[in-house]
């Protein structure tokens, strides 16, 4: 199977007022056309600027690729010059933001803003890019989209705009969407339309996505595999059914545990992950996760471990020193 | 078990301005007709989508808003008819917990001026007790004291969030509003200070509204819960009960829409059309009627009242025509 998609060694470092830090660090992944690639962590994990990178739109400066390769159906990315990556941007790969409020205009009607897309990129007509858009948004489920064409977006609420940013994204038909957190900022029963939105949308148009999000329930039911990431580096990737099934990592199951879920009976106490995340500009030498880990041994902490390929289950790999590996008789 | 907080009929509308000269063209209601009890010691989950009027009903209980009409008894005074040093006296018993522990702190005061100042505006022990209260208030909530003289921005949000909830305890109340306090941590980070308030909740019987749009997380701290929409509760059942075997059509699509951490759960999800009505101008009969999957006909005239579908010791109110013929 060709990847349509493939990261390799991807270093991102940011100037700050403290000093230099790296944001991502050597992060490579695949992604195969049509599928769902969750890309899962808590804040200051790295996944956005990832995910920013591959659209060349991590701010520079302060920001820095410093190392990696990013290849698009065998481009890289890192490579082209910005003319011709303003041309992939938003035709064969396109992103959706967090907060459609931010992400949209609030001077121009959402029409305004979908027609130019079209007409920039396939070269449309002022009247074929607007028959173009009404149609995209009435694909998203916008109810009457030919009288909210003209809606700016402040008339429209949250799901409505996400909705649109999907529409927007989607218009010139992309190999490659890119969603972070695209349901972060929305109710429960709106997320739920939503997403179900994008995973009807992602069949429909065979397209590849990588969902950005901090929430691993909806990594369960979107996603195809999942990467884990932690201060920067990825320290688990597996299909989503072997990670819920096995959490290979500490961090992984640790993060699990903690989310609080709806249950039988409700528990005394939530299972925590103790300790928080370390400071970025000050990154322990070994596992980065060592001193928040229950199961730290001595030499966790001598050197940067590397991602390893689990022996037993195919396409998984772990960051750890001593991961729990499915068998029996549960970890050691 | 004594009831703490009584609240009957409680209405916050807000009027929306517009035209030249700026008149109120319409009301906002916000909060529209709340009523519910709450006993010491326990502690209420509130949950509903956002600009359902949850934190609006939250800060109405503690006078942060003025409440339109209706009465708030905390120990049997009517907070909502109170003022000037009365209202101060009964301030004591009950603080709150912002959602944004960023925004919530002064960022120009050190941590112990902001945990200092409570005890100083209610007149409370010597300087030198004011200070032994604060250092033991940072142990319960995991800090050393060494963070009194560093400023807000110097910590995480977790432990922001921790100066919050010592900010809270410091008068001691019986009684704390909790307005969605975990939903800006991160998950690793969410669960410690849950337990946090959980711990508060069983070592010194505070009784919590807890307000969140997060079912789950509400299910782990709450003994009653509240199911809000379009300022009003439509279902209200012990914890156990209505998670087991919720009744309003609008609580299982909450329930349902939570997205399940496990793959293999195959999710039966109803999906909800369409958004949540304008409160200024919400609709005829039951709130719901437009997007619920059970409406009938009948659902868009009458406005549903409360029917009690449990005992009266152990009462499940839902606020449904589905449930109003059976009785």
């Amino acid at each position: 199977m060709t990847a349509l998609l493939e990261v390799k060694d991807l270093c991102v470092e940011f100037n700050t007022d403290r000093g230099r830090l790296r944001a991502v660090d050597n992060v490579s992944f695949s992604v195969s056309p049509g599928e769902i690639l969750g890309l899962v962590g808590e804040s200051g994990c790295g996944k956005t600027v990832t995910g920013l990178s591959i659209l060349g739109l991590v701010p520079q400066p302060p920001g820095e690729v410093v190392n990696g390769q990013i290849l698009f159906e065998g481009t890289d990315l890192l490579q082209l010059p910005p003319k011709a990556m303003q041309a992939k941007r938003g035709s064969d790969i396109s992103m959706i933001f967090q907060e459609p409020m931010t992400a949209l205009n609030p001077v121009f009607t959402v029409g305004a803003q979908m027609t130019e897309v079209l007409r920039l990129h396939k070269g449309l007509t002022r009247t074929q890019a607007r028959n173009a858009a009404i149609e995209m948004l009435g694909t998203v489920g916008i109810p009457s989209p030919e009288r909210r064409i003209n809606d700016y977006p402040h008339e429209m609420s949250g799901g409505m705009r996400q909705r649109v940013m999907i529409a927007m994204a989607l218009s010139c038909g992309p190999k490659l969407l890119i969603a972070d957190e695209p349901t972060t900022a929305l109710d429960v029963t709106t997320q739920a339309q939503v997403l179900e939105q994008i995973v009807k949308l992602q069949r429909q148009f065979e397209m590849a996505v990588i969902l950005i999000t901090h929430d691993l329930g909806v990594v369960a039911e979107t996603c195809d595999r999942a990467l884990v990431m932690y201060c920067g580096e990825v320290v688990e990737s597996a299909t989503v059914d072997d990670l819920f099934a096995a959490p290979a990592h500490p961090y992984t199951s640790g993060l699990m545990n903690s989310i609080p879920r709806l249950r039988d009976q409700a528990l005394d106490r939530l299972p925590v992950i103790e300790g928080m995340v370390p400071d970025l500009l000050n990154m322990p030498g070994g596992c980065r996760f060592a001193d928040r880990c229950q199961g730290v041994q001595s030499n966790c902490s001598q050197d940067r471990i590397a991602l390893v390929d689990a022996p037993a289950a195919a396409p998984r790999s772990v960051r750890c020193l001593y991961p729990h590996m499915a068998s029996a008789g549960g970890q050691s | 078990m004594t009831v703490l907080l009584e609240v009957r009929g409680l209405k916050k509308h807000f009027p929306v301005r517009g035209g030249l000269l700026h008149r109120a063209e319409a009301q906002l209601k916000a909060v529209d007709g709340v009523s519910f009890k709450l006993e010491a010691g326990q502690t209420l989950g509130l949950v509903g989508e956002s600009g359902c009027g949850k934190s609006t009903l939250g800060r109405a209980l503690l006078r942060l808003h003025e409440p339109t009409s209706g009465e708030v008894y905390l120990n049997g005074v009517d907070i909502a008819g109170l003022d000037g040093a009365a209202l101060l006296e009964q301030r004591r018993n009950m603080q709150m917990i912002f959602q944004d522990p960023f925004a919530s702190l002064s960022p120009r005061r050190t941590i112990g001026q902001t945990l200092l100042e409570p005890l100083e505006v209610h007149d409370i022990g010597t300087p030198a007790e004011r200070q032994a209260i604060v250092a033991e208030l940072l142990d319960v909530v995991g800090l050393r004291t060494a963070v009194l003289n560093r400023y807000p921005h110097e910590f995480s949000g977790g432990q922001r969030q921790r100066i919050g909830i010592a900010r809270a305890l410091t008068l001691k109340p019986q009684f704390i509003v909790a307005d969605e306090p975990v939903s800006a941590l991160d998950v690793s980070v969410q669960s410690q200070v849950l337990n946090l308030i959980k711990d508060l909740q069983e070592e010194r019987g505070i009784a919590f509204l807890f307000i969140s749009h997060d079912l789950a997380v509400v299910q782990h701290l709450s003994d009653v819960v509240a199911v809000m929409y379009l300022g009003k509760i439509v279902e209200m059942a012990s914890a156990a009960d209505l998670y087991r075997n919720p009744r309003h059509p609008y609580t299982q699509a909450l329930l349902s829409a939570i997205p399940v951490p496990d793959p293999q759960s195959g999710s039966n999800r109803v999906i909800l059309g369409g958004d949540v009505p304008s409160p200024v101008n919400p609709p005829a009969g039951c709130p719901f009627h437009p997007r619920c999957p059970q409406a009938t006909e009948a659902c868009s005239r009458v406005a549903p009242t409360a029917v009690n579908t449990g005992t009266e010791s152990a009462p499940h109110v839902v606020h449904c025509l589905l449930f109003s013929d059976s009785k």
